[in-house]
């Protein structure tokens, strides 16, 4: 565990975070479908930007216009955002519930419009940097202050508009733009380094033109640390990829990639509540 | 003969060049409009709110997936935006980016397609916009503007503003003479014009095809047939009230686009008819072919997209009356 923050309570974080593994959990298990393992691997991330004081934001005015946005461009992981927004306040739980169900505004991938606090559509992967960038252009033609942070799947860095907006980030020297990789290591199909290699990874962030940080993403000291840090990054944009394991907290999911697109089973999930209980 | 002369209508500037004048006008009327270009910006002619405010204009490069998402970031901030470049390499590149960022989130974006159908010319097929309107077509929530002259594009702009929701704009490289009044014409999103009167047939068109379907109907008062004349100049919302008046005040119907006829307005156009008033039609438009490089007029003569098509489709649609 890295350096816990003086005023931060890492233990309640954690635990929130157990809630939120929980939550997944319990939605996707009820709807049959979705994306637990790729909504377990970014909990802590989510838990560290809407709890620990990185982000700014008012539930209770979910469009202020100085708000910092968060945008999860890997929109598969839909769940762990709703669990994490829910909890902040911008909506009843109850609605987790109906995840998935026709009527209901809590869709299998965000919707823009649906939800206070859901700022962009996204599901078609390698979109959410460059609306993170228009937000950054925007705030800077406002006059205002807000940042933007943007979660990127690591399979989704394979889409080439991921580097098309990376590029222009840095051209722009958009320095409230931040974003977070969850290098899960595994994409929908199998290993990322089977499947389609990102390495050098880091390089290839510096390569065009942004600050680069890694950390252990399911540390929560040390993920808190790291976004303070890209906070004081000047004159280019910055990253933090963050290693995580897909499927974190559930033994049997952590083990097998394949859990990707789909739900635990009733007796899946049991074992898995046990395991995320402990 | 000259697009337009038969009809006595007045030639006019480059579509383009109207374009980076609305535009201009636009950005000085309203601090919240911001340009996007897609590096074609001295094509498109977008290039004119470059110079003049340099801070709302972007040039986001040779890519057009990350063009049309900043778009819709600075949407979501609450400007205006008008994401410009060619209409089909924001939309074969950017089908995608259009379709979640802008299309689903009902985002309050405005595109600019610059370079619409085949008149573009010598530049060829790789550039040209023959399926642009199907393609915007298929995403539901965006209005599809193709203005036909220049008073209609200065409207068509404004209109793009004042509307909240997805706006999708045709622009192209070529002239199109004036079918209205430089002033003064109230236009209104959603509405057909009837720019001639007649009764034995309705020839209803967008873009360039107006001019030639005035053309045409010159041609055929000749023969005393009195050919109605309907400028589609919004595709979606279709205006079906004057659609639905053509086919039962004028009991026969063409229509006349610079775009593939799968997809295109007539197939559109035709779908209604069926509905409400069921009447013999004739399409012109592109058959299902990739277009060459060629002078844009040689290329309208070529691929079938005449006045004298419109005027022979339309003494078909009024022999298949009786």
């Amino acid at each position: 565990m890295a350096e816990p923050s003086t005023e931060i309570d890492l233990h309640a974080l954690q635990e929130r975070a157990r809630g939120f593994r929980l939550d997944i959990l319990e939605m996707t298990t009820r709807a049959g479908s979705g994306h637990p393992s790729s909504s377990w691997s970014c909990v802590e991330i989510l838990t560290a930007l809407f709890f620990a004081d990185i982000l700014r934001y008012r539930a209770d005015d979910p469009w202020w216009p100085e708000r910092d946005r968060f945008i999860l461009s890997k929109g598969h992981a839909a769940p762990a955002l709703y669990a994490v927004l829910a909890a902040a306040g911008y909506f009843e739980r109850d609605l987790l519930w109906t995840l998935r169900q026709v009527g209901s505004p809590v869709q299998g991938h965000p919707i823009q419009g649906l939800l206070p606090g859901v700022e962009a559509t996204t599901g078609s992967l390698g979109q959410g940097l460059s609306l993170g960038l228009g937000h950054v252009l925007g705030g800077r033609l406002k006059g205002l202050d807000y940042r933007v942070y943007v979660l990127l799947g690591d399979g989704e860095c394979e889409a080439g508009q991921i580097w098309e907006s990376a590029m222009a980030a840095a051209h722009f020297k958009a320095d409230r733009l931040h974003a977070i990789v969850d290098y899960n290591k595994y994409q929908e199909t199998g290993p990322i380094s089977r499947e389609m290699a990102l390495e050098p990874f880091v390089e290839k962030w510096r390569g065009f033109g942004w600050h680069v940080l890694e950390a252990d993403g399911h540390d929560l000291g040390a993920l808190i640390a790291a976004l303070r840090s890209l906070q004081s990054v000047s004159g280019q944009p910055s990253v933090l990829i963050a290693h995580t394991v897909k499927g974190k907290g559930v033994s049997f999911v952590e083990a097998d990639f394949t859990f990707h697109g789909r739900a635990l089973s009733p007796e899946q999930a049991a074992r898995a509540r046990e395991e995320l209980m402990r | 003969m000259k697009l337009g002369e038969r009809a006595g209508l007045k030639p006019a500037k480059p579509m383009r060049d109207v374009f980076g004048d609305a535009i201009l006008e636009v950005c000085r009327r309203n601090p919240r409009v911001v340009v996007l270009d897609g590096d074609l910006g001295n094509s498109t002619k977008a290039e004119t709110v470059r110079q003049a405010f340099p801070e709302r204009f972007f040039n986001l490069g040779i890519a057009e997936s990350n063009l049309v998402c900043v778009g819709a970031g600075l949407a979501a901030c609450g400007f205006i935006p008008f994401i410009t470049s060619f209409s089909s390499f924001l939309l074969c590149n950017a089908y995608d980016q259009l379709r979640l960022a802008v299309a689903l989130s009902n985002i309050n974006a405005k595109v600019l397609g610059s370079h619409g159908g085949i008149t573009l010319g010598k530049d060829g097929p790789t550039q040209m916009g023959i399926e642009d309107l199907a393609l915007v077509g298929s995403m539901p929530t965006f209005v599809m503007l193709v203005p036909s002259d220049p008073a209609s594009m200065h409207w068509a702009v404004q209109a793009a503003v004042d509307h909240v929701g997805p706006v999708w704009l045709r622009s192209s490289r070529v002239a199109m003479p004036h079918i209205y009044p430089e002033n003064g014409h109230s236009f209104t999103l959603g509405k057909a014009n009837v720019v001639r009167q007649g009764s034995d047939v309705t020839i209803i068109a967008c873009g360039i095809m107006v001019a030639m379907a005035l053309d045409a109907a010159t041609m055929l008062a000749d023969e005393g047939i009195q050919a109605r004349v309907l400028d589609m100049l919004t595709l979606r919302p279709m205006d079906h009230e004057a659609i639905a008046a053509a086919a039962r005040e004028t009991g026969a119907i063409v229509t006349a686009e610079e775009h593939l006829l799968t997809g295109g307005m007539g197939s559109n156009i035709a779908r209604i008819v069926a509905g409400v008033h069921p009447v013999p039609m004739r399409f012109v438009g592109l058959a299902d072919a990739y277009v060459e490089s060629g002078d844009p007029d040689d290329l309208l003569e070529k691929y079938g997209l005449t006045a004298d098509q419109i005027a022979a489709a339309a003494r078909e649609a009024v022999a298949a009356k009786r």
